[in-house]
């Protein structure tokens, strides 16, 4: 059975990339058991580090509220299992290539005991939506796509636009990763269950839920769950395998045929986009009280002996993990967290696995790239390129450090998908290039900034100056002239009085 | 365990500007060999001056530069540069014509520039322009095709490569009797001396649409440029433009004068047209480098080397009409920018 494909949108450029997916879809998924020990980072979202609300010594159960979020873009986070805090400190961090963040470190008890359900949780068709949002703030559940935005605040931002319709993203074009395609397969109907509820919350009629077409048996499972859900709101679409067509903005091209403005929000053509796995997250605390402390990620690679997906607890290490996965093999060179696109790369595997990681990829030493040659501008990086950007022009800019014209071609619209590295016959790293020169933009922004609110802090203690000095020269100018109307009146007086003294004589 | 820090994406590019070229060079050989069929051996002892001047220049100047010489020989572009070259001599050209062309190509058009990737012009067309005007008389002297039936002596190997180190003939052979002109120069002066297209084509140097052996030439150029079409080694837009570019012109004025103009068929396979359409247009550094700039080049070039055969004083055009839209590449390139994704249209209110 195949899904309707509908009038897609087109995406420009893309490349078809070696899968390298079956490896870890043939078996199940594999349920990691909980470890001695459970890593939790206070920030595995976009926004400020959460807040711990618990001490060094106490016990926690699984579930339970361990550090509360903070600042609007902010994200709570949940024990995976119980046990009792030894620690709250540095540790590697996936989110900084394995170098230390603050995380919370919980010895655990081996008993897995849950923290004491909310029992009757109402139907979430009889909540509000406000309601309803403010509670999926509260399970920690953030984009799991990999941006790790946090999905309640996104909802919100959404709620002030004007929508049309959800998407659901289950459209893994990266090489290697599968989780999601097995997420699918094997936990449908939660991930539709999860899409009722966003409809609910963001009140809307239509969700598209996308699937790329080399997705089979997802497909087809998300087609029977659709048939015993009978909900006309949901449909299914087919869009075809070619990266980047995942990426949030990508997908609404193709699915909505919109193209969202630059520097702007799907919302802002109507689009709210939330990953499959999001979906399914949502589900199973709004419907089953499970906050999110569990994710499926892909383990895989030439350097993993038995390439898998897994269900493992947030905060187990990625050496625990690729443990059970078989251990490494001899050619295990490089680690991984994400895809061979975008992912980072670690420097250790004690790094924790965090919302974010949906792929744990092992590879084999990458061949050696050589020194970059110069461009010949050959163009294959603008034929690729699925924002159509030129970065020929962009990485000669770049060079020259030309703030202006990167801006004018467009610079801050690349998505660092990567595709115009794989086609550079000149093996310039043309992405990493393009970081580098934002990152510059960026400063030059904050430096233009400051001196900005310099110039403005400036220009005001003038301004008061001059203004304190007007107004002590008017004073004295009033005292002046009164002293000089005294003077004046004085002398009249004299005169008057000798007038009438001499008038009387 | 450990590991070793990179930067995404972890996908090592498959392409290299050393194949590029290598596949230019595979498309080149059917017609180069077909060129030493019909014209004699000169072009091998061409191809080989002009790569030992091409190689040898770039070589001097990189280390000139205070570069590691094996950088730039690596990528096999100063091979493309001297096999361009030799396409554009006459076969019979003596060695130090094709070696100061080879060496102002790769020293002056390329290295000066800074190398490739940044020279304006392309090398292998400044070359061949440079010894054109500098040379004028070794540089007409075309041999006419071999086909029997063609009134023609034949230079053998050992005369061939005196003439090369030389630059004389031996006493038994004279200038009048090895070489013609060319197809393209036979109906240029045809044309101006009052004679009519079809009077022109009756020429025995003339085959069925353009000049004979050098329409065979046409073809295979045209099937090398395909197989580089197919490996996605050059896009469409170029030579789609050069074809167009001229054969639009050339058409209309044939249609309207069809005695005074030579036909749009004989403009394709005579002279370069095709090799300039598939392989020096193509060079990617010199020619503009967005999608619809490429094909605004190309037409451009198209356009130019019609103008040039019409009413120019030199018999083919092909390396001016290049060198004037390398040129022009920076302004097409701005003015050509494709529609960034989520900027607004032209025409959109917003």
């Amino acid at each position: 059975m195949s899904a309707p494909t509908f009038d897609l949108g087109r995406l420009h450029g893309g490349l078809r990339l070696p899968a390298h997916k079956t490896a870890s879809t043939s078996a199940p998924i594999l349920r990691v058991p909980v470890p001695d020990q459970l890593v939790l980072p206070l920030t595995q979202h976009a926004g400020d580090p959460a807040q711990p609300v618990v001490q060094i010594g106490e016990q926690v159960l699984r579930g339970q509220l361990v550090a509360n979020a903070e600042g609007t873009l902010g994200a709570p986070v949940h024990a995976s299992s119980s046990g009792t805090i030894v620690a709250i400190e540095p540790w590697p961090v996936p989110r900084r290539y394995g170098d230390k963040a603050p995380c919370i470190v919980i010895e655990c008890d081996g008993e897995d005991r849950a923290a004491e359900a909310a029992v009757n949780l109402p139907d979430f068709r009889q909540v509000a939506p406000d309601e309803l949002l403010e509670r999926i703030l509260q399970g920690g559940i953030v984009g799991l796509g990999g941006a790790v935005f946090p999905t309640a605040q996104k909802l919100m931002q959404a709620t002030t636009s004007e929508l049309e319709y959800l998407i659901l993203n289950g459209v893994e074009c990266e090489p290697y990763i599968s989780c999601d395609d097995m997420l699918m397969r094997e936990y449908a109907s939660e991930i539709l269950g999860g899409a009722q509820i966003l409809l609910h919350a963001l009140g809307l009629e239509t969700c598209y839920v996308a699937v790329e077409s080399d997705k089979p048996d997802a497909l087809k499972r998300l087609g029977e769950a659709l048939a015993e859900l009978n909900d006309e709101r949901l449909v299914l679409k087919q869009v075809p395998t070619i990266y980047p067509s995942g990426g949030e903005d990508q997908l609404v091209q193709l699915v909505a045929n919109r193209e969202v403005p630059s520097g702007g929000l799907p919302i802002d053509v109507g689009c709210v986009v939330q990953n499959v796995a999001t979906a399914a997250a949502i589900y199973n605390w709004i419907v089953r009280n499970e906050p999110l402390i569990s994710r499926v990620t892909t383990v895989t690679g030439a350097g993993v002996a038995n390439p898998v997906n897994v269900e493992a607890r947030l905060g187990t290490t990625v050496a625990h993990i690729i443990e059970h996965a078989g251990g490494y093999t001899e050619q295990a060179q490089q680690l991984i967290i994400g895809g061979p696109m975008t992912g980072k790369s670690m420097t250790t595997d004690r790094v924790p696995l965090v919302k974010a990681a949906n792929c744990i990829l092992v590879t084999a030493e990458p061949p050696a790239a050589g020194p970059a040659m110069p461009c010949i501008r050959c163009g294959e990086c603008a034929a690729v390129c699925p924002i159509q950007l030129l970065p020929q022009q962009l990485y000669w800019y770049a060079c020259a450090d030309d703030e202006n014209k990167l801006r004018t071609y467009g610079l801050t619209d690349c998505i660092e998908c990567g595709c115009c590295d794989l086609v550079c016959p000149s093996r310039i790293p043309l992405t990493g290039e393009f970081r580098m020169a934002k990152a510059r933009i960026r400063e030059l922004e904050d430096e233009k900034a400051r001196a900005e609110r310099a110039r403005q802090r400036f220009e005001a203690r003038n301004e008061r100056l001059e203004r304190e000095q007007d107004e002590r020269s008017q004073e004295l100018a009033r005292q002046k002239s009164d002293a000089k109307q005294a003077g004046a009146d004085a002398i009249a007086e004299i005169m008057k009085r000798r007038q009438r003294k001499d008038g009387g004589e | 365990m450990e590991f070793a820090r990179r930067e995404a994406p972890h996908v090592a590019s498959s392409a290299s500007v050393a194949s590029m070229m290598l596949q230019v060079l595979a498309a080149l050989v059917p017609a180069a060999l077909a060129h030493v069929w019909y014209f004699g051996p000169g072009f091998i002892f061409n191809f080989i001056v002009a790569t030992v001047f091409c190689v040898g220049g770039e070589a001097l100047m990189m280390r000139a530069r205070g570069r590691d010489p094996r950088v730039a020989l690596s990528d096999y572009s100063a091979v493309v540069t001297a096999a361009l070259l030799a396409f554009a001599l006459p076969s019979l050209t003596p060695w130090w014509v094709t070696a100061t062309g080879a060496l102002f190509g790769i020293v002056v058009a390329k290295h000066l520039y800074g190398g490739i990737g940044f020279n304006v012009f392309n090398p292998a067309m400044a070359g061949y322009v440079v010894v054109l005007v500098a040379f004028p008389m070794e540089m007409n002297l075309w041999v006419a095709p071999r086909m029997g039936d063609i009134d023609y002596v034949h230079p053998g190997m050992m005369q061939t490569l005196q003439y090369l180190l030389t630059g004389s003939l031996p006493d038994a052979l004279g200038y009048d009797a090895i070489s013609r002109a060319t197809p393209l120069d036979a109906m240029q002066s045809g044309l101006r001396n009052m004679l009519t297209y079809q009077d022109v084509r009756t020429n025995p140097l003339m085959g069925d649409f353009g000049g004979r052996g050098w329409e065979w030439l046409g073809n295979l150029f045209a099937i090398g440029g395909g197989w580089l079409l197919i490996k996605r080694v050059i896009r469409w837009q170029i030579p789609t433009g050069v074809l167009l570019g001229l054969l639009v012109p050339a058409s209309i004025m044939y249609l309207a004068a069809p005695g005074t103009n030579a036909a749009p068929g004989f403009h394709l396979f005579s002279g370069a047209t095709i090799l300039c359409a598939f392989f020096i247009a193509t060079d990617p550094v010199s020619a503009a480098t967005t999608p619809r700039g490429r094909l605004l080049y190309g037409l451009g070039i198209g356009f130019l080397i019609f103008a040039i055969r019409k009413w120019g004083s030199y018999a083919d055009g092909v390396a001016f009409a290049v060198l004037l839209m390398n040129m022009a590449v920076p302004a097409i390139d701005y003015l050509t920018r494709p529609h960034i994704v989520g900027h607004p249209r032209k025409g959109d209110s917003t």
